[in-house]
């Protein structure tokens, strides 16, 4: 009998990946000296889950490593051994090589071996240093040696139905309860339903086990430790002394050898019975295709929606059945349309919230990271964050995680003083690092503040200068200086780390933010700290659009890149190197692009003083973009060209409008990279 | 099956006589220029007359624009002018075919649609029946076609739908600048 695993393992990933993600969140709230029992007790779940799964699935490597990391918490959990602040260090080191060691099956690759075997030894050196010394053999001897109230146990054991479906297999568990002794096991198939009935998925039989053994009950109800949720259990000693303790006591360690060994025949089960078993769990999906979890109050939200509109579809109904229709029904019907309207607006915006999550999701993983750099760095650092359930489109959320961590690790690299400097300039010794994160109105604003050095803009200045960015003449205001630290090596650091310093990433943040739609503000003051202010669209999806016309076509112009729409005249207009044509607004030359030409459009509007300059700004240059007339703002849902055709210079989209017709949104960074070509042109030319 | 003969009344009047045996397969024709060719039926959306279109621009002539299929913007390819035949006025046998168009890296399939001057029969044409094109002779590149099929007397061109809606030649002038050189000289 054959089981295909490998559909189970997906699941497995992600349930030992979040088991990871609690067990160091849990690890970073620990506090040395007063510990709580209950976060060592989530801890040690979670390894042991990660123990469990990985021996069925035959990953050895993972289970040894977690074994030997569970007996530590399980000492710590019985408070046999203190919790020091490096047996927290090594852990969650540990939670990093488990974490490695996952994704390199996950992805067929390989991991630092070296580094798992140091922490493994390292972990192994605590066991045996503490008071009590427990290793893998004497733990299994330990746990054999225990006292038993009676020769064996008789178990009575009901799945659930579901229980298969969980991909629980009850001939594992049979197996593993026959290495303590001699297994006994009837099946009861009463429960078995009429063939019209059956639910092939699910589990309708259960079973009375009398197995003979020296091993404790809490042994035995270890091995149901995985569906003690999904079955009726009970479990009785077959009394041979009096002495019976009914108390449930937390699961001992189960030992490697006891989990991974699986490949004695089981004799005393039915085999035709297991099998049935096997096949019923094997249509549970595998999907490997991303996935979103979703609060059951959204998806409640949504069917309450549809509901409704259901009930406004029925109400419509009725006019397309009257023969005549009355000045009362027109109302009526008025009334009806609206409500549809009302309704779909409703749906839109709730199966948009379904993208939807909440930013802790990045957060998350940020105290890790802090608590990590700043032992590195010697700095006292405090990390305070809010907002952290301020939600945002999952697609930004992705691309958004690279530079925040980027950012915050600036933050205490660069910003964060040493405790020493900190007490020179009267600063208490913790440095703070605030996450904040907040809706603004289509918008999602992250703040990252801290309170450290802040940036020095002489010597931005002097730097960019020596770098040869700003000319000695020119002038800039405090926000351009600090946009300079976005340029690609440019850096202030004086000692180069390998945290940070390189000049390598600022501008990388600056392009994927840009990328998003969105923008990046500085704030900062010397000696007080710098705020990094990143204002991204809240979802990708939707976006604020203008729409313009060019000839008899309609185009959309994003709201957001739009600073203001002027009429100019002909005469305002410089050519420029033959047919160039550019156009002073204020102090500043501004290359005009002609939709037609560009988009060759037929019976466009030829003259500046018949047709409208719409000044655009997309990678921080600004063109003058010259349309027909402007017609209205509405938002669009975009629709990605290139899913049936192809992605087109400066065209990011398209979309449909009201009347059915499909609309082309324009790309204005696109636009703009094309211009600024001819811009370096016009520079010179006027230079 | 009963699906995409749903969608194809329209088209096969004859569709109730057909015999499907295994190894025929069934195909739409459709007329361009009085010559019929023919492209396989479950690749077939749905049939619908012209309506207009959006353009997109810097694209070539031939494909026409981009149309919203209920949400989903697929491109509009005109077939005579992709063969290089002389285009007419849109009437009212004119219709658009949408098609689904397997991606060359087998990534999954796009949909696309094509004009043409009416949608004629569907047939069954068994794999025996399905001759090679000579590489002459015809207005269509070769290499577009898949085979030639002789029915009722008359010669039907079977189209590879995916090598030619594919193809280099409809990837699209890719830089704007391009044109806006071309504009400046």
């Amino acid at each position: 009998m054959s089981i295909d695993l490998t559909q189970f393992q997906q699941t497995f990933f992600e349930e030992s990946m979040e088991g990871l993600d609690d067990m160091e969140a849990n690890l970073l709230q620990l506090e040395v000296g007063a510990v709580d029992n209950e976060q060592i007790n989530s801890i040690f779940r979670a390894a042991h889950s990660i123990k469990g799964g990985s021996a069925t699935f035959g990953f050895d490597q993972i289970a040894g490593f977690t074994h030997v990391l569970e007996t530590l918490l399980d000492e710590m959990r019985e408070g046999q051994r203190d919790v020091t602040t490096d047996a927290v260090d090594v852990l969650l080191q540990s939670v990093d090589i488990l974490r490695s060691m996952i994704n390199a099956i996950q992805n067929s690759s390989t991991y630092d071996e070296d580094r798992a075997a140091d922490i493994q030894s390292r972990l192994e050196s605590i066991l045996h240093n503490g008071s009590q010394t427990s290793d893998v053999s004497t733990a299994t001897e330990s746990v054999e040696k225990n006292s038993n109230q009676g020769i064996g146990w008789k178990i009575s054991f009901t799945p659930h139905a579901s229980m298969m479906q969980t991909g629980n297999d009850t001939v594992r568990i049979f197996r593993e309860l026959e290495e303590y002794g001699e297994l006994k096991a009837v099946v009861n198939t009463n429960d078995i339903p009429d063939f019209s009935e059956y639910i092939p998925e699910d589990s309708y039989l259960s079973w009375e086990l009398t197995l003979l053994t020296q091993a404790d009950r809490t042994v035995i109800s270890d091995v149901f430790a995985w569906v003690e949720d999904e079955c009726e259990l009970s479990i009785e000693p077959i009394i041979d002394e009096s002495r019976v303790t009914e108390k449930a006591s937390p699961p001992e360690p189960v030992t490697t050898t006891q989990a991974t060994n699986s490949s004695q025949k089981v004799t005393s089960v039915p085999a035709s019975e297991a099998k049935t078993n096997a096949t019923k769990s094997n249509t549970t999906k595998a999907s490997e295709s991303a996935s979103i979890r979703v609060g059951i109050d959204k998806v409640d939200a949504l069917i309450n929606m549809v509901g409704e509109l259901v009930i406004t579809q029925s109400m419509l109904n009725q006019f397309a059945e009257s023969e005549e229709v009355t000045a009362a029904q027109i109302e009526q019907l008025k009334n009806g349309l609206g409500q549809l309207e009302r309704n779909t607006r409703e749906l839109q915006e709730s199966v948009m919230s379904i993208r939807m999550l909440p930013i802790s999701f990045i957060f998350s993983r940020f105290p890790r990271m802090v608590h990590d750099l700043s032992s590195k760095l010697s700095k006292q650092v405090e990390l305070v964050m809010s907002g952290e359930g301020t939600e945002l489109d999952k697609t930004v959320m992705e691309k958004i995680g690279d530079p925040m961590v980027h950012l915050v690790r600036n933050a205490i690299d660069h910003g964060i003083e040493t405790p020493e400097q900190r007490a020179e300039k009267g600063k208490p010794a913790i440095g703070k690092v605030n996450l904040n994160a907040f809706h603004q109105g289509g918008n999602i604003v992250i703040e990252i503040k801290d309170d450290g050095a802040g940036l020095d803009k002489d010597r931005l200045l002097s730097k960019a200068r020596e770098k040869g960015l700003v000319r000695e003449d020119e002038t800039l205001s405090e926000e351009q200086i600090y946009q300079l630290i976005f340029n690609p090596g440019f850096s202030t650091a004086s000692v180069v780390s390998d945290v940070s310093g390189r000049g390598v990433g600022m501008d990388v943040v600056k392009k994927n933010i840009i990328s998003l739609g969105g923008s990046i503000d500085i704030e900062s003051k010397l000696e007080k700290g710098t705020t990094f202010r990143v204002r991204l669209p809240l979802t990708l999806a939707i976006l604020d659009g203008q729409t313009v016309k060019v000839g008899d076509e309609v185009y959309i112009i994003p709201l957001v890149s739009i600073m203001e729409s002027i009429q100019i005249k002909q005469d305002m207009v410089r050519q420029v190197g033959g047919d160039m044509e550019v156009f002073k607004l204020r102090d500043e030359y501004l290359p005009i692009i002609r939709l037609h030409q560009v988009f060759e459009i037929n019976r466009a509007v030829e003259e500046f003083e018949n047709g409208l300059l719409v000044v655009v700004e997309g990678s921080g240059q600004r063109v003058g973009l010259f349309v027909d007339e402007l017609l209205g703002q509405q938002q669009v849902v975009i629709k990605s060209l290139d899913t049936n055709f192809k992605k087109m210079a400066g065209i990011s989209g398209a979309t449909i409008l009201g009347d059915g017709s499909v609309a082309i949104i324009i790309d204005i960074p696109g636009m703009v990279n094309l211009a600024s070509i001819q811009n370096r042109d016009v520079k010179r030319a006027i230079a | 099956m009963t699906d995409v003969a749903h969608q194809n009344t329209e088209a096969g009047n004859n569709i109730h006589d057909m015999v499907t045996d295994a190894g025929e397969n069934q195909f739409l024709t459709f007329v361009l220029e009085q010559e019929e060719y023919a492209v396989d039926i479950l690749r077939v959306q749905e049939i619908r007359g012209w309506e207009s279109v959006t353009r997109i621009p810097n694209t070539p002539e031939y494909i026409r624009g981009v149309l919203n299929l209920r949400g989903s913007i697929v491109p509009i390819v005109d077939l005579r002018m992709r063969f290089n035949m002389k285009s007419v006025e849109y009437g009212v046998t004119t219709v658009i075919v949408v098609l689904k168009v397997i991606k060359e890296d087998g990534s999954g399939s796009r949909t696309m649609g094509i004009v043409v001057d009416g949608v004629s029969e569907v047939y069954s044409v068994p794999e025996s029946e399905i001759r090679d094109a000579p590489d002459f002779g015809t207005k269509v590149r070769t290499e577009f076609i898949k085979g030639l099929a002789t029915i009722d007397d008359k010669m039907v061109i079977i189209i590879d739908i995916d090598k030619m809606l594919n193809s280099d030649e409809l990837a699209v002038v890719d830089s704007v600048s391009e044109t806006v050189r071309q504009n400046k000289e």
